[in-house]
């Protein structure tokens, strides 16, 4: 739903975050200077003090001795981001860290921000990552089987929506439509994890690029409601965005998922509700934007869930917080629906302002203290 | 993570502070526009610490932000309470006075903007860090329907009443009222948006903003003339007001003594707030006569119809009838005296391309009926009323001062042995 630039920094925000944590214990025990590798970027060179360094903390020490602003990467095999620090400025120093497992990576300087970079292929061994509390461990196993859940149930539900498009049967579409994107909307973050997806079947008209094609769930909501028909290119649409969910289904194993992911995802759920359900942007045409929002609240609960047995150990007032502001924005959502266990909400072009307000309201209750769950998971 | 200001070693105290206020120009309170005000702090002597942008002291018998003298910019919010705990609303009363303290003297909020753990957000919001304190005051007040929770009825003071409906009054209830407001004045706009900013995401939860307004109103603070402000009509405006320094006045007209109850309030004042939207496009179409004789002065010098200079004494009966330095003036108030505060604003343009500009009112006083109820009753007949039109309207109850480091806002009203 996000423009794909921001998907992308949603992914590396989350696996950055996670390698600062692991780092912080295991900081104390190595100190020493062979964790730091010192890194000159130039306007054409990319230079590392070494290749080899041992697995776990690892510091790069930047120095911008260019004419232009550069970024610094630390990359996996697959270009997937474990690191990076960007806008660094000419004459200036940064340093970026990351926890690293053993294998190979590539530290890449882009001066001028722009390409793919001046690389160098450096090469993580022995060593080992610090011992994760095994209560982490299992919230992170629990999460991945909830992700996947939700992917394997949406297949089928986005099926049932995308039949009736390639029927032509507007009315069953529509039905269909909302109840499609919940499994998407309560685990968003997995998937928007994975950068290319997440801009192909949830993007809003304002999210695309220039010369990107819209497709996706939004597109056909367009048709549904606001075209009142169905074209050939819908029906291949819907084609198309079975396709990327299975992709989506497939790659759910393989997320990278921790603690602290986990938690600011949970955080980043609300963050959507408040920018894209609130306002009534995200289902501009439909209006079903209460269905995503209690889907956004049910995931964001679910992290909160799993990972709550370590927080109340570390922040028990925040737990008590959050379990207070979960409770009263569940029952605020309530008064949308007459049935409590179905996903049939109050359409949101028939949402007042003043009620409008209210659940914004419940949202950034909720909201500010779960933005300190991810500290107290880590603590 | 703090962030300490150099100038804290030379801030002034708040007693050399209301000192150099000795500029600031006291005469009857509504006189040169009792719509449309402005402290003056025109200023011969120039106080090291507020010209360098330093702190106002935050402890007091009274709060900051009243008699202080004006700075150059606003952020007024006013809050709901949403919480039904009493003990978690006092617990960010006190939450809130220690953010206020230490706004108040430049430093950043808890434990900082940055340096803090990388997976939690950082406590303050950053967007003040390497300013000066600019003079930030922090002002909390109590709106009536506060006392409809937590079993405060009993404490409602009687001169918390509602405003009554005042003649052309057209107000937007989404622009009035508040179970509490927050009055952020500062010489740097960033300060006292950060101020604001800050408290409200502290109040997440328990409060939340049911309006704020932006302010500005001078050009600067450190003028070395002491030139009266002109408000969005092009007039002088506030050129007798009362003084910080004006003790006798204060006392009489601004600070609730002890004998008018009730006991908590004693050392507070009443702040009356409102929304003046100005209908600019047609007052700049009238004729610079019809303006001198609307508002009862003249242009250019700001001198009273028929006398020489900005500060010679008002000749009403020379004024029209229905002018509006008349009509506001003490005398044709049976002596009512008020102490404004107000900033101009400007919020963009409407949706008819006008400016959507005016006057925030802000008016303390110490008894709300013998002050701006009494005024504002007079001016029903006021000519500028053509002109303008209160859109927004709000009143608190403002409590007396946070005495030190141990007191927080309002404990006189919440604490148990109180």
């Amino acid at each position: 739903m996000r423009a794909a630039r921001l998907s992308v920094v949603t992914a590396t925000a989350a696996v950055a975050a996670l390698t600062a944590v692991t780092g912080c214990t295991e900081k104390g025990s190595s100190g020493s200077g062979d964790r730091v590798i010192n890194v000159t970027a130039t306007d054409s060179k990319c230079e590392v003090s070494k290749k080899e360094f041992p697995a776990g903390h690892v510091e790069l020490a930047i120095e911008n001795k260019g004419s232009k602003v550069t970024e610094v990467y630390i990359l996996f095999p697959d270009d997937r981001i474990v690191s990076e620090r960007e806008n660094i400025g000419p004459g200036t120093k940064q340093t970026v860290t990351a926890e690293v497992k053993a294998g190979d990576y590539t530290i890449a300087c882009k001066p001028g921000m722009k390409g793919d970079g001046i690389r160098q292929a450096v090469k993580a061994t022995g060593g080992t990552v610090a011992k994760r509390d095994p209560r982490l461990d299992k919230a992170v196993a629990a999460y991945r089987e909830y992700a996947q859940e939700q992917a394997d149930a949406t297949l089928p539900l986005t099926e049932t929506f995308t039949k009736a498009v390639k029927a032509g049967d507007i009315e069953a579409a529509k039905k269909a439509y909302a109840p499609s994107r919940i499994g998407w909307e309560r685990t968003e973050p997995v998937a928007e994890s994975f950068g290319d997806i997440d801009p192909k079947v949830d993007v809003r008209a304002d999210g695309l690029e220039d010369g990107q094609k819209w497709t996706g769930w939004h597109r056909l909501e367009k048709s549904l409601w606001q075209d009142k028909k169905i074209t050939a290119a819908d029906k291949t649409l819907a084609d198309q965005l079975i396709t990327d969910l299975e992709d989506w289904q497939k790659r759910v194993g393989k997320a990278e998922i921790t603690p602290t992911s986990m938690a600011n995802g949970a955080k980043e759920l609300l963050d959507e509700v408040a920018t894209g359900k609130v306002t009534g942007e995200e289902e501009r045409y439909s209006h079903t934007d209460l269905v995503d929002f209690k889907a956004n609240v049910e995931g964001a609960e679910k992290s909160y869930e799993l990972l709550k047995p370590v927080a109340k150990e570390n922040d028990p007032a925040l737990v008590t917080e959050l379990d207070k502001q979960f409770a009263a924005l569940n029952t605020l959502l309530d008064k949308y629906r007459a049935d409590k266990t179905s996903y049939d909400f109050t359409s949101y072009d028939k949402v007042g302002e003043a009620d409008r307000k209210e659940l914004s309201d419940g949202v950034n209750a909720l909201a500010e203290p779960l933005s300190k769950l991810a500290a107290a998971v880590v603590k | 993570m703090t962030d300490t200001n150099p100038s804290e070693a030379t801030t002034p105290s708040r007693r050399a502070l209301i000192g150099w206020g000795g500029a600031v120009l006291a005469l009857g309170a509504a006189a040169a526009g009792g719509t449309v005000a402005m402290t003056r702090t025109g200023n011969d002597v120039d106080p090291a610490g507020a010209a360098a942008g330093g702190a106002i002291a935050f402890h007091g018998a009274h709060q900051a932000g009243i008699a202080t003298p004006v700075q150059d910019r606003l952020h007024f919010a006013a809050f709901e309470v949403t919480t039904e705990d009493r003990a978690e609303f006092v617990q960010m009363l006190k939450d809130w006075t220690a953010a206020a303290r230490r706004m108040a003297a430049g430093h950043a909020v808890g434990e900082g903007a940055y340096g803090g753990l990388a997976e939690a957000p950082p406590d303050d919001t950053g967007e003040a860090l390497g300013l000066k304190p600019s003079r930030l005051t922090l002002t909390i007040g109590f709106g009536p329907s506060l006392f409809e929770k937590f079993g405060l009825a009993e404490e409602k003071p009687e001169a918390l009443v509602d405003l009554p409906q005042f003649a052309g009054d057209n107000l937007d209830k989404n622009r009035s009222g508040g179970d509490l407001c927050i009055q952020a004045c500062a010489d740097d706009p960033q300060v006292a948006v950060h101020a604001i900013r800050n408290l409200a995401r502290i109040g997440f939860g328990k409060v939340v903003i049911r309006w704020s307004q932006l302010g500005f109103g001078k050009t600067s603070s450190t003028t070395p003339d002491a030139q009266t402000p002109r408000n969005l009509m092009g007039f002088k405006d506030g050129t007798r007001n009362i003084a910080g320094t004006e003790t006798d006045r204060l006392k009489k007209f601004v600070w609730v003594d002890g004998k008018d109850g009730p006991a908590w309030m004693n050392g507070g004042s009443y702040l009356v707030a409102r929304r003046i939207r100005m209908h600019i496009e047609t007052w700049d179409r009238t004729s610079l006569q019809e303006q001198e004789d609307i508002i009862g002065r003249d242009k250019g010098e700001g001198a009273p119809v028929g006398r020489a200079k900005e500060r010679d004494k008002p000749f009403l009966k020379a004024m029209l009838p229905d002018a509006h330095v008349r009509l506001a003036h003490p005398d044709s108030n049976h002596g009512a005296t008020i102490l404004r505060r107000g900033y101009s604003f400007t919020d963009g343009t409407d949706g008819l391309g006008r400016l959507e500009a005016g006057l925030f009112f802000l008016a303390y006083q110490r008894d709300v009926r013998e002050g701006f109820i009494r005024i504002q009753r007079n001016l029903a007949l006021d000519s500028l009323n053509e002109y303008i039109q209160h859109v927004g309207s709000a009143l608190f109850a403002v409590p007396p001062g946070v005495r030190d480091k141990d007191d927080w806002w309002g404990s006189t009203l919440f604490s148990e042995e109180a």
